[in-house]
C-alpha cells in the first residue's frame, strides 16, 4: 500500500511514519546476503534441567523400557536380505523365525481372521528327498550300500509324506504343531547332516582376530 | 494428524517396535483407514510382515478395526489411534506412578502390562511374581496372593480396565449358511458394566526362580507346563489394558495440588488434596469443576496429622477462593460454606503459565511483561504497549515484532474507514490463549522428535565404541563367572583406552541430559494437551 500513492505525492507515506521506529533520514538495517543460520547464538541461555532422584529414577526406567522393547517378540525385524554370495554359514545362523508366524500367541478372537498367518509347511521334506535320491548314490562307495541307502530314503520318503497327512489335518482343527514339526526337524537335521557336532555350535571365523587374546605366548602374523 | 505429530509417531514406533512396524503405522497415519490389501500395496512390503504389524499394533491398542465401508461384507479396515503412540512417551511417568502409590508390585504389574498392551491377570501374576522372586535373596519367593491383592488394589482404584469385549455382529439364527463375519468390532471400554470387575481365579503357588544354569530343556518342560496351568486359572478371554485417562487425572490433580502448594503454602496445597480426593469418584473426567463439598465435610476428611482448627480452615478456604487464580470457588454457603474446585480453569491458569514461562526464557522478562499484559489487557495498541509496560519505544517495538514473527501475538486490524487507508486503521496486538498454546505444543512435538534424532545420532556416532564396551563388559561377567583372576580382569578392561573412556562417558552423559530432557518436554505436552482437550470438552 506504500508504493501505490504513487500519484498523489511523492513523498508522502500513506501510514503514520513514526510507527515504523526509524525516522526518514536514518539509515536503513543492513540487507541480510545470506540464509539466517541453522544454529543461531541464543540471547537467553535455556534453564538447566530437574535433577533429583524422581527425576533419575524415570530416566533409567526409559532407558531399561527402550533396551527391553527390542527383545519382545513385538519389535519385528523384516528378512535379512541376501548377500552377494549365499554362505555355508547362512543354514545356521538364522535369526528370524523360520514359519512366517508370530513369534508369541495374541487372543486370536480379538483380532480379524484375515490377520492369522497359516503355517506353510516347509517345502524341504519333497526336494530334500528328491535331492538325496540324486545325491546319495553318487557319494556310496558299492552297490550294497548304494541299495540300502535307497532302502531307506524310500521309507522315509514314505513315513514323511505319512506326516504331511497327518499334519494337514491337525493344521485344520488349529492345533499346536510342535510334534509333527519337531520330528520333521530331526528328520531334516539327520538327512542333512550326517556328523556328529551340534548345529548351533557353528562358527564361520568370521570374529577371528576380534577377540581377546590373553595369553599372547605366539605372535599373530 | 500434524507433521510434526506424524514424525513423532513414526519415531516412537521405530524405537520400539522397529522400522516394519514404523513403515506401517505411518502410512496407516498419512491415510486414514486403510484395507489389509491397500496397506500391503502402499508400504510395499510382503504380506505376512504387514499381518504381523497389524497384530502389534493392534494388541497394543493402537490400532483399531471394523467394518469397512462396504457393509460387513466387505474387507476390514485399519485405523490408527495417535494418541496411544504418543502415550508411549509418558510410560516411564505411568510406571513411577504406580511404584510412588502401590509399590514395587504395582509397579511391575503396570510395566509389564505397557509392555505387552494387554494380558490376562493369571499370566501377569506369574510373570510379576517370578520376576519379583528373581530380585529377592535366595530362600524367599513371592507369593501370589500378594500380587493379586496389589492387581485387585489397581482395578479398584481404575487404573487398569477391562479390554472391551469384541461384540461380533449378530448373524440371523435361521438355517441360512451364513458364514459368521470375519470382523468383530471393539466398543468403548467405558460401556462395558464389567469394566471393572475382577475375574474369580483359582491361582496360588509361589513366584519361580529362574537359575542361568539350568539346561534349556528343563526352560522348554517349565514353558510347556506353563501353558497347560494357564489354561485351568479360569480367566480366559479376559484381558486388562492400563486405564491411560485414569492416570492423566492423577497427574492433573497433582499438578494442581503442586501449583497451590508452590503458590499459597503446604497447609493449603493439602487441603485443595483432600477436597480432590473426596471428588474422585463423584466428579467424571470431563467436568469443569467437581462437586461442592462443604466445609465440615472437608474438616472430617483432613488427614490426622494436619491438626488445624475448624475457623483456621475457614480462614484458609476464604484465602483460597480469594485468590486471583481461582483454583477453588464458592458455590454455596450452607454447611459452612460450598466450595468447589475449578478443574478447567484451573488447567486454563497453568497453560496460561507455562506460556509465560515458556516467553520469558526465550525472550527476556521484558518481553514476558509485554506478552503478559497483552494476555490481561487483551487489545492495545503499540502506544498503550509502550505506556503500560513502561518499556522504552524503540525497545518496545522491537520487541513486539519479534514476538509477531515468532507469531506468539497476533495483529488486528480495524479500519476507520471503508478504504482500509493505513493512516487510519487501528492495529491492535492480541494474544489468543488456545492459538497460541496449540502452537506451542506443536513446537514441543517437534523438539521431542529432535531430541529422539540427535540421540540417534549420537548412538550411530560412537556405535563402534559402543559395541567393543559392550563386548567387554560380556567378557568380563563370563570371566567373573567362571571365577577368573583379577590380573585378568584388570588386563580385560585395560583394553579400553582412556580417552575411549573419556569419550563413552561424555557419551553417556549427552544421552542422558537428551533422555531426561524429553521426559520433562513430555510434562509441559500434557499440561498443554490437557488444556486443550478441557476447552474442545466443554463447548
Amino acid at each position: 500500500m506504500a508504493g501505490m500513492s504513487r500519484g498523489r505525492g511523492r513523498n508522502q507515506f500513506t501510514f503514520n511514519v513514526d510507527a515504523l521506529g526509524f525516522g526518514r533520514g536514518d539509515s536503513l538495517p543492513t540487507t541480510t546476503h545470506t540464509p539466517s543460520p541453522l544454529f543461531p547464538p541464543m540471547q537467553f541461555q535455556p534453564v538447566p534441567l530437574h535433577t533429583g532422584e524422581e527425576v533419575e529414577y524415570m530416566l533409567a526406567l526409559k532407558q531399561e523400557l527402550r533396551a527391553s522393547s527390542k527383545n519382545l517378540p513385538f519389535h519385528i525385524r523384516a528378512a535379512r536380505t541376501k548377500r552377494d554370495v549365499s554362505r555355508y554359514s547362512d543354514k545356521y545362523q538364522t535369526g528370524e523365525p523360520k514359519n512366517n508366524t508370530i513369534e508369541w500367541s495374541p487372543d486370536w478372537s480379538r483380532l480379524p481372521k484375515e490377520l492369522c498367518i497359516k503355517v506353510r509347511k516347509p517345502q524341504k521334506t519333497i526336494t530334500g528327498t528328491k535331492q538325496q535320491l540324486k545325491q546319495r548314490p553318487k557319494v556310496a562307495a558299492s552297490k550294497e550300500d548304494i541299495l540300502q541307502k535307497l532302502e531307506t530314503l524310500e521309507k522315509e520318503e514314505v513315513h514323511s509324506e505319512e506326516e504331511e497327512d497327518e499334519g494337514k489335518k491337525k493344521k485344520q482343527n488349529d492345533d499346536e504343531e510342535e510334534e509333527p514339526e519337531v520330528e520333521e526337524d530331526y528328520d531334516e537335521e539327520e538327512l542333512e547332516d550326517e556328523t556328529d557336532y551340534i548345529a548351533s555350535y557353528f562358527d564361520n571365523g568370521e570374529d577371528f582376530g576380534g577377540d581377546s587374546d590373553d595369553n599372547m605366548d605366539e605372535a599373530v602374523y | 494428524m500434524t507433521a510434526q505429530e506424524v514424525r513423532l509417531c513414526g519415531l516412537l514406533l521405530q524405537e520400539h517396535f522397529g522400522d516394519v512396524v514404523e513403515n506401517v503405522g505411518t502410512h496407516l497415519i498419512r491415510n486414514g483407514v486403510l484395507t489389509l490389501r491397500a496397506l500391503a500395496h502402499e508400504t510395499k512390503l510382503a504380506l505376512d510382515l504387514v499381518k504381523k504389524s497389524l497384530c502389534v499394533l493392534v494388541q497394543h491398542g493402537m490400532c483399531t478395526f471394523g467394518p469397512g465401508r462396504r457393509g460387513p461384507a466387505g474387507p476390514v479396515e485399519y485405523h490408527i489411534n495417535c494418541e496411544h503412540i504418543l502415550h508411549m512417551l509418558r510410560y516411564p511417568r505411568y510406571i513411577y506412578t504406580a511404584k510412588s502409590l502401590y509399590g514395587d508390585t504395582g509397579e511391575l504389574i503396570v510395566e509389564e502390562i505397557l509392555q505387552r498392551g494387554q494380558m490376562t491377570m493369571s499370566s501377569t501374576v506369574k510373570t510379576v511374581a517370578d520376576r519379583l522372586t528373581h530380585n529377592m535373596p535366595e530362600g524367599q519367593s513371592m507369593d501370589y496372593n500378594e500380587v493379586v491383592s496389589a492387581f485387585s488394589r489397581l482395578v479398584e482404584t481404575h487404573f487398569l480396565q477391562r479390554c472391551p469385549p469384541m461384540a461380533s455382529a449378530e448373524s440371523s439364527g435361521t438355517g441360512s449358511a451364513e458364514t459368521p463375519p470375519a470382523v468383530t468390532q471393539p466398543s468403548n471400554p467405558e460401556s462395558h458394566p464389567d469394566c471393572y470387575k475382577l475375574p474369580y481365579i483359582s491361582l496360588s503357588g509361589h513366584g519361580k526362580r529362574r537359575r542361568s544354569s539350568e539346561d534349556g530343556e528343563a526352560d522348554q518342560r517349565a514353558a510347556k507346563k506353563a501353558k497347560t496351568d494357564s489354561s485351568e486359572c479360569g480367566d480366559e478371554g479376559i484381558h486388562w489394558q492400563v486405564n491411560f485417562e485414569r492416570f492423566h487425572l492423577h497427574f492433573r490433580d497433582q499438578a494442581i495440588i503442586s501449583a497451590v502448594s508452590c503458590k499459597l503454602d503446604q497447609t493449603s496445597g493439602e487441603i485443595v488434596r483432600t477436597m480432590l480426593r473426596m471428588s474422585e469418584v463423584t466428579t467424571s473426567a470431563n467436568a469443569a469443576f467437581t462437586q461442592a463439598l462443604s466445609a465440615n465435610e472437608i474438616f472430617r476428611a483432613l488427614p490426622s496429622n494436619y491438626n488445624i482448627a475448624r475457623p483456621i480452615l475457614d480462614q484458609y478456604l476464604t484465602l483460597l477462593v480469594d485468590d486471583p487464580m481461582e483454583f477453588v470457588g464458592k458455590a454455596g454457603d450452607s454447611g459452612g460454606g460450598m466450595f468447589v474446585v475449578n478443574l478447567h480453569r484451573a488447567l486454563a491458569n497453568l497453560a496460561r503459565a507455562t506460556l509465560e514461562s515458556v516467553v520469558q526464557e526465550r525472550f527476556g522478562s521484558r518481553s514476558a511483561r509485554i506478552f503478559r499484559l497483552l494476555l490481561r489487557k487483551r487489545h492495545l495498541e503499540q502506544k498503550q504497549v509502550e505506556d503500560f509496560a513502561m518499556i522504552p519505544a524503540k525497545e518496545a517495538k522491537e520487541m513486539l515484532y519479534t514476538l509477531l514473527s515468532e507469531n506468539l501475538v497476533q495483529l488486528q486490524e480495524i479500519p476507520k474507514t471503508p478504504d482500509h487507508a493505513p493512516s487510519r486503521t487501528f492495529y491492535l496486538y492480541t494474544v489468543n490463549q488456545l492459538p497460541t498454546a496449540r502452537l506451542l505444543l506443536q513446537h514441543c512435538y517437534k523438539t521431542v522428535g529432535n531430541l529422539i534424532e540427535r540421540r540417534l545420532y549420537e548412538t550411530k556416532e560412537n556405535k563402534r565404541l559402543l559395541e567393543k564396551s559392550q563386548r567387554i563388559e560380556a567378557i568380563l561377567a563370563s570371566l567373573q563367572a567362571t571365577g577368573a583372576e583379577a590380573t585378568q580382569l584388570t588386563e580385560v578392561e585395560e583394553m579400553i583406552t582412556a580417552p575411549e573412556r573419556q569419550q563413552l562417558e561424555s557419551l553417556r552423559h549427552h544421552i542422558n541430559k537428551l533422555d531426561s530432557s524429553e521426559n520433562q518436554v513430555d510434562e509441559t505436552i500434557f499440561l498443554l494437551e490437557s488444556y486443550i482437550n478441557s476447552t474442545q470438552a466443554s463447548r
